[in-house]
């Protein structure tokens, strides 16, 4: 052996740290116009929720004895049939759906040690966070393991996905009652076939690259392969079917709200609200209006940024 | 020739918008093609080559445009026209040929009926007419069966043959230009050499000036009288080919012919001088002469001014200041890229022994009668049979055209796939299983490169992350020293110690396939198969990662594997040579009495097929008919029957070879032939290639 050859990229600029690299890549979609503006509403929603919390102008269930009154200086947004004030009430129904999940006292007939404290993070993010998770484990197994795997689970999903929502969240709901931790099953079960069918999409195409087999030559199990080799590369479709799902899961939470069969009370929720203020939508329309701009605007808001973060993540693709 | 060129292009410059400005990916070319006459354009990938013959056609996109020069095209100017008369001219007066034929085929309607649609439309023809010309214009091309092809569908017919339908369909309106964009790259060796010596005979006959695309030298030798050579967007040397062969004056040109190994030649005797660097994105060129970083003969000036395509009194043009200075004979490698000197090897104890090792894939009918399992099960017979030893140390290639089984032999030994029967045992254990029965220590020791750059690493973990993966899996290093290892490693492949925490995104093809290597080692193993390394990378980084795997295995003692269609890279490799056809090897033994008489004529028939970059050397000619055939019913008797063209020289006219399996002759120590025909006889083959 002679001389060998020389050593690459001496040169080169640091890594930056994982923080910054997160960052960095959730902010390319401030390149989309539409994404910024879907940014800009989700954040405006998550920041009344949070606000919410600890302030809002009065008690959410106080009621004042003008009803059914349309907006003034006193009720920026008016009241509604009991006189409760419909800005206040908007601002605490966001938290159930972004920012806490009330716990119930007991499941399954044991105490639970929170008492009243409540699960940070919405009951539509746990939801689709619960349907990511049991979609993606449905998805590769079908995706990676193919064959008789991949037949039945399938089957079973498509049986699921044959039947109409409603009945899906109803069969749910009847089965086990109500209750936030009820509504955030339903959502899971509801979702998980629709994210089973992409990550089984995905799994199909990332599992023919080379750097599976290199995992495979090296003996890797079968649950590595999935969830450490195919699973990351999974992630910017994920991400973006997410936060279409949050849309999703807001617009279930309005529709059990609406049907009386979903979070419970005494907490104000948009679908709610409006089902209760229907009855007098001659008398004054204000109370239904506000909460269906709330929910339009949300999901609106989500659906824009999963537009505009899709759109730069293909683009940089390349 | 006449005085007016078809085709001139002049100081020819393209530019694509991008977001916050543009990027010239063309800076100056310019040539000129005369009628009949067929100009090669040469280069590494993304120096712009295509970019030019979309430029002529204006098919450069909604962001791109030539921002200066002219295009003339018999006379007209090219640059700026469109709508209807572009459309015109595109398929009537200029033709193009791309790489993938199938891209190019409408899957939907039969090869006649797009074929007379180009003559219906811009030769106002009847289909009558047309349907005729069509099938004149098949025979031509020596498409068998021409009036029935018109019937077919594209996917009907073989990948040679579909390239066969669409030169046809090109010269259907005898065009002024044909312009082929690496129009055999996507072909085996044997279908590319009948491709290109129809394109060399179609060239003589018809008057077509043709612009030819291609990476590849050997293939521009055969096919073009002149060459250019492009370098990051700029033509850096062109002539005839004979003087750009024999006398290269750019230094780029010069690197290019000297990394690529010529047939015959093998690591003991010569070596590979990669070109140092890589090619500059088109966004970050130096100021002064674009080659001038990777150059060896750099001086001040060329750091300052970049130089212009000076012509010389014999023709030749060169963009360099000092061209006259620079002599290709006198040059010697600097120290940076000279390879390592490595002996041959052979003769050792085995590592791996193979004995009539065979893969049968069950195929699944669509049937309703195949689904119920009723019919008799069918099989692809992937691999039939491969007997091989491979000593310690030592590297056996393995050739053959595709779907001859090259891949599944690799996956076989390597445990991806379980065997259907005999045997292969690797250091005495039994590796005729599936991985998943293997035993943890046999695993460790086979390992596997991969083909692909872009698809051997896992784009969500970094450099380090990957390479450590093999050490913490099989637990050969203790965890707080992974690290460390990796770095260990990584200076072994000749990267740096901050390539650790980079994602593969951040790399180039070559150094992806540096970490695809160094993972392959991670856990030292004994045996490393190689399935094609380097025919996804440019010529002048293969030869860098050629001689990396070299350096490598010379340290560890490292068996390797090697598969790649490059016959004269498998040749420079290798100690040992497998040729394959049909799932069985053909001919066994070492690699420097593969490459001259006695040959298999399977072998020697692969051998006349390889493009060679030096227009001098006489090359014998000999073309196989077909293509390889199925591999659900394979052949009788002898496997390469229907394709042979030496079962005339038996006695019987080679009906024997119909019936019977063939025996294996030993012509040499530890060189078999796998054939009927005598040795006597195979002996007296003339050799393939005399160098003039």
């Amino acid at each position: 052996m002679t001389v060998t050859q020389p050593i690459l990229g001496s040169t080169l600029p640091k890594r930056p740290s994982a923080i910054q690299r997160a960052w960095e890549s959730f902010a390319i979609v401030f390149d989309s116009t539409v994404g910024t503006v879907g940014v800009a509403m989700v954040a405006f929603w998550i920041s009344v929720a949070l606000i919410s919390l600890v302030w809002t102008p009065y008690p959410a269930n106080a009621t004042d004895f003008i009803q059914n009154e349309s907006p003034t200086l006193t009720h920026p947004l008016g009241t509604d049939h009991l006189g409760r004030d419909s800005l206040s009430r908007l601002m605490v129904g966001t938290q159930v759906i972004l920012v806490k999940t009330r716990l119930p006292d007991e499941l399954f007939g044991y105490t639970l040690p929170f008492g009243d404290w409540p699960m940070p993070v919405g009951v539509a993010i746990w939801g689709v966070l619960g349907s990511l998770t049991l979609g993606s484990l449905l998805g590769l197994m079908a995706g990676y393991q193919g064959g008789w795997h991949d037949t039945i689970i399938m089957q079973i999903l498509d049986a699921l996905i044959a039947f109409p929502r409603i009945v899906l969240y109803l069969v749910v709901i009847s089965a086990m009652g109500q209750g936030d931790l009820v509504v955030i099953l339903a959502i899971t079960i509801t979702g998980a076939p629709g994210v089973a069918r992409l990550v089984r999409s995905l799994a199909m195409d990332i599992k023919t690259r080379d750097y599976i087999r290199a995992a495979e030559t090296r003996g890797e199990s079968v649950w590595y392969i999935m969830f450490w080799e195919i699973l990351p590369n999974a992630r910017g479709p994920l991400l973006v079917d997410g936060m279409l799902r949050v849309g999703y899961a807001i617009f279930a939470i309005g529709t059990l709200g609406f049907l009386g069969i979903g979070l419970p009370p005494p907490d104000p929720d948009w679908g709610n609200m409006v089902n209760e203020a229907r009855p007098f939508i001659f008398v004054t329309p204000w109370p239904v209006i506000w909460p269906s701009i709330a929910i339009a605007s949300l999901v609106i808001g989500l659906n824009l940024f999963a537009d505009g973060y899709r759109e730069e993540l293909t683009r940089y693709q390349k | 020739m006449s005085s007016k060129p078809v085709l001139s292009v002049k100081n020819v410059a393209v530019a694509y918008k991008i977001r916050g400005g543009e990027i010239e990916a063309v800076q100056d070319v310019s040539f000129d093609i005369p009628r009949g006459g067929s100009q090669g354009i040469v280069g590494e990938s993304g120096c712009g080559k295509s970019t030019i013959s979309w430029a002529i056609v204006n098919f450069l996109g909604s962001n791109g445009y030539v921002k200066r020069g002219s295009i003339k095209f018999q006379g007209q100017e090219m640059v700026g026209k469109e709508g209807e008369e572009l459309r015109r001219l595109r398929g009537d007066q200029i033709a193009m040929v791309f790489q993938d034929p199938m891209q190019a085929l409408n899957p939907s309607m039969t090869l006649g009926s797009q074929m007379k649609e180009v003559l219906t439309v811009h030769r106002n023809m009847s289909g009558k007419e047309a349907e005729v010309r069509c099938i004149e214009m098949l025979e031509r091309v020596y498409m068998p069966d021409a009036a029935n092809v018109m019937k077919r569908y594209p996917h009907q017919i073989s990948g040679g043959q579909q390239q066969r339908v669409v030169i046809a369909t090109a010269l259907l309106t005898n065009p002024a230009l044909l312009i082929m964009d690496e129009p055999t790259t996507a072909l085996d060796v044997t279908v590319e050499a009948t491709v290109l010596d129809l394109i060399a005979e179609l060239r003589r006959e018809f008057d077509t000036a043709i612009m030819y695309i291609s990476h590849n030298l050997g293939v521009v030798a055969r096919v073009c009288d002149h060459v250019g050579v492009m370098y990051a967007g700029e033509m850096v040397e062109r002539g005839t080919v004979e003087e750009i062969y024999k006398n290269p004056t750019h230094p780029y040109t010069q690197g290019l012919i000297r990394c690529v190994p010529k047939l015959g030649a093998d690591k003991a005797s010569s070596v590979l001088y990669p070109i140092r660097g890589r090619v500059p994105p088109p966004n970050n060129r130096p100021v002064g002469c674009i080659f001038g970083p990777r150059c060896d003969y750099r001086q001040v000036k060329c750091e300052e001014e970049r130089p212009a395509l000076r012509q010389f009194p014999n023709g030749q043009s060169v963009r360099c200041h000092f061209a006259e200075e620079v002599d290709w004979r006198a040059w010697k490698p600097t120290a940076d890229v000279l390879p390592p000197q490595i002996a041959t090897k052979t003769g050792q104890t085995p590592i791996l022994q193979v004995d009539g090792l065979q893969k049968y894939y069950t195929a699944q009918g669509g049937s309703i009668r195949d689904i119920m399992g009723l019919n008799k099960p069918r099989y692809v017979k992937a691999l039939e049979h491969a007997s091989f030893s491979v000593p310690k140390g030592s590297t056996l290639g393995i050739v053959g055209e595709s779907g001859c089984g090259k891949s599944t032999l690799i996956k076989t030994i390597i445990g991806l796939e379980g065997s259907t029967a005999g045997d292969a045992q690797f250091l005495g254990v039994d590796i005729t299983t599936h991985l998943s029965e293997r035993d943890e220590s046999t695993i460790r020791e086979l390992q596997m490169v991969f083909q692909n750059p872009d698809s051997t690493m896992n784009p969500s973990y970094t450099v380090g992350q990957q390479i450590g993966r093999p050490m913490a899996r099989f637990k050969t290093v203790p965890k707080n020293q992974i690290r460390a290892e990796v770095v260990k490693l990584l200076k072994a492949v000749r990267l740096g110690e901050n390539y650790i925490d980079r994602l593969p995104s951040q790399l180039s093809g070559g150094e992806k396939q540096r970490v695809g290597i160094a993972r392959a080692l991670a856990s030292s193993p004994d045996l490393v198969l190689c399935d094609e390394p380097v025919s996804a990378l440019d010529v002048s980084v293969q030869a860098a990662v050629l001689n990396l795997l070299l350096e490598l295995q010379a340290e560890n003692e490292t068996t390797m594997l090697f598969i790649a269609h490059d016959l004269s890279v498998v040749r420079f490799f290798s100690d040992y040579v497998a040729v394959m056809y049909l799932g069985q090897v053909m001919e066994l033994g070492p690699a420097e009495a593969i490459y001259a008489p006695p040959y298999h004529p399977y072998t020697e028939a692969l051998l006349s097929a390889v493009p060679i970059p030096d227009p001098s050397a006489q090359q014998k000619r000999i073309r196989l008919e077909g293509n390889v055939p199925s591999a659900i019913s394979p052949p009788s008797g002898c496997r390469f029957h229907t394709r042979c063209p030496r079962k005339q020289l038996l006695s019987d006219n080679g009906q024997i070879c119909e019936t019977t399996a063939p025996p294996w002759q030993n012509v040499a120590s530890e060189h078999h032939i796998l054939c009927h025909i005598p040795k006597e006889k195979l002996i007296e083959f003339e050799p393939v290639i005399r160098e003039a």
